[in-house]
C-alpha cells in the first residue's frame, strides 16, 4: 500500500515514466497459410530502453495479439413450447477473431482498471471499445456469452505469467497461433507498466496470408464463383467416374 | 501397438481448408466421406442428411458444410449410378420425369426458404421438418419392411402385391417405364418429383430418403431399380445446389470436397456391392433404422436443454 502510494506520488511528481521506452522484435512478421498449416509459434521479444537509472515501482510487461475484427451474431436458445430453439440474437459489429493477452504477473496485480479502460487491453474492453452500440439492453449477457464461448474454443486467451522479464530489462513471450487462423493483419501491442500504469506502448503487425494452392482456391472462389462452382462439379464427376472405372478394373 | 505417438504420427495429417478456414485431420474427413458414400451406394440416398451434421460436428462452419456436402453427394451419386448402370438398374425415363417435377418443386421451395429466412425462423422450420419427415418415413418403412421380413420367413403365407390397381391407373398421359416394368400415367411421378424437390430445397438435401420410399410405396417400382433411379435424379438436384451455393455465398470448399469425394466414391462402390448381397427387406429395414436414428437425434437436440445456450456465428462480410 505504501509502495503503491510512493509510486503514485513519483508518477505525479516527475516525468520519470517517459524515460522508459520499448525496443522489440518478432520472430516472424509474416505467417503463410499453406495446405499443411498447423498453427504457428510467434516469439515476441524486446528490451526496456532507458536513459536514466532504473526508476522504482513494480515493472510489468503486457503483450496482446489481436486477429482481424469480424462482425458476428450471438444467438440464445430458449425453451418455447417445450423445445429449445434459437430465440433472441444480438449482432456484434466488430470482434477480433483471435485475442491473446500475456502478462508478467496476474492481470489484476499489474494493470489498474482505469488504464485497462484507457488502452483497451483485456478482451472485454477491446469489444466494448468498438463492438456494440445498438440493442443495448440485453446485449451485456450476449457479449459475456460470446467471450465465454470463444475462450472455451481457444480463440480468446489470457496468458498470465507468460511474459518472462529479466533484470527489469529483457522480456520475451511465446504465442501459439491456432490452426484455424483467419487471414488478415494481426496487431501485436506491447505495454510497459509501472505500478499498474502504462508508461510506454508499442505496436507491431504480423501479416497472415494464404499461400500457394490455398491462395489459388480462395481467389478463384471469390473472383470467379461460377467457374469455381462448375470446376467443383467437374471434379466431382471425374472422381465419381474414375472410382467406378477403377473398381471395375480391380474387381471384375 | 502401445505407442500412441507413433500412432499419432501415422494417422493424423492436418490439412488447412481455404474456404472453411479451419485445419482438420484429412483422415477423419476421408472416413466421413467413406461412410456416407457407403450408405449412399447401398441405399440410393445422397447422404446429405448425414454429411451436413457430421461436418458441423467436427467444426466446419454450417454454411460450408451444407454447400460442400452437396458437392460430395454429386460425386458419390455419379459413382453409385455408374455401378448400378452395369446391373441395368437405372430407369432413365422415370428419373427424367421425376426430375422435371423436381425442378419445378425446388424452384417453389427456394422461394419459400427465402421467405422463411426473412421471417427469421428458418432454423426451427428446417429442424422440425427433419424430425417430422425423417420420423414419419422411417417409422412407416420400418413397420412395412418388418412385416415383409416376417412374411418372407413364413412360407405359405399370402403374398401381398407391391402395388394395387387403383384410380391412379386411370389417369391420362400413360407412359411405359420398361426398366421399372410399369405402364402408368406421368402425373403421379411428376407430382412426387415436385413434392420431393420442394422439401429438398427447404431442407437443403438431395431428397433421396424421401424419394426412395415414395418410389417403392407410391409408384410401386421394384426396389432394385429404385436405388439407381433415385441416385440418377439426385445428381442433377445436388449439382444445381452446388453451383447455386458457389455463386451466391461462395461456401463450397474445394479442398474439403476433394477429400470427402475421395472417400465417398470408394465408399459408394463398396456400398453398392454390399447392397446387392442384401435382401430387399433387409435393405429397407436398415435404411429405416438409419433414418429413424437421425430423426431421434435431431428431436433430442430440440428437447434436451443444451449445456451452452449461446452460440456465436460469424457473419459473412457483404
Amino acid at each position: 500500500m505504501i509502495w503503491r502510494l510512493v509510486g503514485l506520488l513519483m508518477a505525479l511528481a516527475g516525468p520519470c515514466g517517459a524515460q522508459e521506452s520499448i525496443v522489440s522484435g518478432l520472430s516472424q512478421s509474416r505467417v503463410s497459410i499453406t495446405a499443411d498449416f498447423d498453427g504457428s509459434e510467434i516469439l515476441v521479444y524486446g528490451a526496456v530502453k532507458r536513459e536514466a537509472t532504473i526508476p522504482t515501482g513494480q515493472l510489468d510487461v503486457i503483450i496482446t495479439v489481436e486477429g482481424p475484427p469480424m462482425p458476428l451474431i450471438v444467438r440464445r436458445k430458449d425453451r418455447v413450447w417445450g423445445i429449445w430453439i434459437n430465440n433472441a440474437a444480438v449482432q456484434i459489429d466488430s470482434a477480433p477473431t483471435f485475442y491473446a493477452v500475456a502478462t508478467t504477473r496476474p492481470l489484476a496485480d499489474s494493470l489498474t482498471a482505469t488504464e485497462n479502460l484507457r488502452h483497451s487491453i483485456t478482451i472485454d474492453k477491446v469489444i466494448r471499445a468498438v463492438g456494440i452500440t445498438s440493442e443495448a439492453d440485453a446485449s451485456e449477457a450476449f457479449v459475456e456469452a460470446m467471450m465465454r464461448v470463444r475462450t472455451v474454443e481457444g480463440q480468446y486467451r489470457l496468458l498470465a505469467d507468460r511474459v518472462e522479464l529479466t533484470d527489469q530489462t529483457l522480456f520475451r513471450s511465446d504465442f501459439t497461433l491456432p490452426a484455424n487462423l483467419t487471414e488478415g493483419e494481426y496487431r501485436v501491442r506491447l505495454f510497459l507498466l509501472r505500478e499498474g500504469r502504462v508508461v510506454a506502448e508499442q505496436e507491431r503487425v504480423i501479416g497472415v496470408r494464404k499461400e500457394g494452392l490455398e491462395r489459388m482456391i480462395f481467389t478463384l472462389a471469390t473472383e470467379q464463383p461460377l467457374i469455381y462452382g462448375l470446376l467443383s462439379l467437374l471434379m466431382a464427376a471425374a472422381a465419381g467416374w474414375a472410382a467406378s472405372v477403377a473398381f471395375r478394373f480391380f474387381r471384375p | 501397438m502401445g505407442n500412441p505417438f507413433l500412432l499419432r504420427n501415422k494417422l493424423i495429417m492436418q490439412i488447412y481448408l481455404p474456404i472453411a478456414e479451419v485445419s482438420v485431420d484429412a483422415f477423419l474427413i476421408l472416413g466421413i466421406g467413406g461412410v456416407v458414400g457407403f450408405l449412399s451406394g447401398m441405399f440410393g440416398v445422397g447422404g446429405g442428411f448425414l454429411i451436413t451434421p457430421l461436418l458441423f460436428f467436427i467444426g466446419i462452419p454450417p454454411a460450408v458444410a451444407v454447400a460442400t456436402g452437396a458437392n460430395q453427394v454429386v460425386a458419390s451419386s455419379i459413382s453409385g449410378v455408374l455401378a448400378q448402370l452395369k446391373r441395368k438398374a437405372v430407369d432413365f425415363r422415370m428419373g427424367s420425369v421425376l426430375l422435371v417435377g423436381g425442378v419445378g418443386g425446388s424452384a417453389v421451395g427456394i422461394w419459400v426458404f427465402a421467405w422463411m429466412q426473412a421471417r427469421g425462423q428458418i432454423d426451427l422450420f428446417v429442424q422440425l421438418s427433419y424430425v417430422l419427415f425423417l420420423g414419419l418415413i422411417g417409422a412407416m418403412m420400418l413397420q412395412e419392411s418388418l412385416r415383409a421380413f416376417w412374411r418372407s420367413k413364413k412360407p405359405g403365407a399370402p403374398i401381398r402385391r407391391s402395388h394395387v390397381h387403383s384410380w391412379v391407373h386411370g389417369l391420362p398421359f400413360k407412359m411405359k417405364f420398361r426398366a421399372s416394368g410399369l405402364y402408368i400415367s406421368v402425373i403421379p411421378p411428376m407430382i412426387i418429383g415436385a413434392l420431393v424437390g420442394f422439401l429438398a430445397a427447404i431442407m437443403g438435401v438431395g431428397g433421396g430418403f424421401i424419394m426412395v420410399p415414395a418410389m417403392i410405396y407410391l409408384l410401386g417400382m421394384p426396389t432394385k431399380v429404385v436405388i439407381g433411379t433415385s441416385l440418377f435424379q439426385i445428381i442433377f438436384v445436388t449439382a444445381f445446389t452446388t453451383v447455386m451455393h458457389a455463386v451466391t455465398s461462395q461456401t463450397v470448399d474445394m479442398m474439403l470436397a476433394l477429400i470427402l469425394i475421395f472417400g465417398g466414391v470408394i465408399g459408394a462402390q463398396i456400398g453398392t456391392r454390399v447392397g446387392v448381397r442384401l435382401k430387399a427387406e433387409q435393405l429397407r429395414i436398415l435404411l429405416s433404422v438409419l433414418v429413424l436414428a437421425v430423426a431421434l437425434k435431431i428431436a433430442a437436440d430440440l428437447l434436451i436443454r443444451p449445456s451452452e445456450l449461446y452460440s456465436v456465428i460469424p457473419m459473412v462480410l457483404p
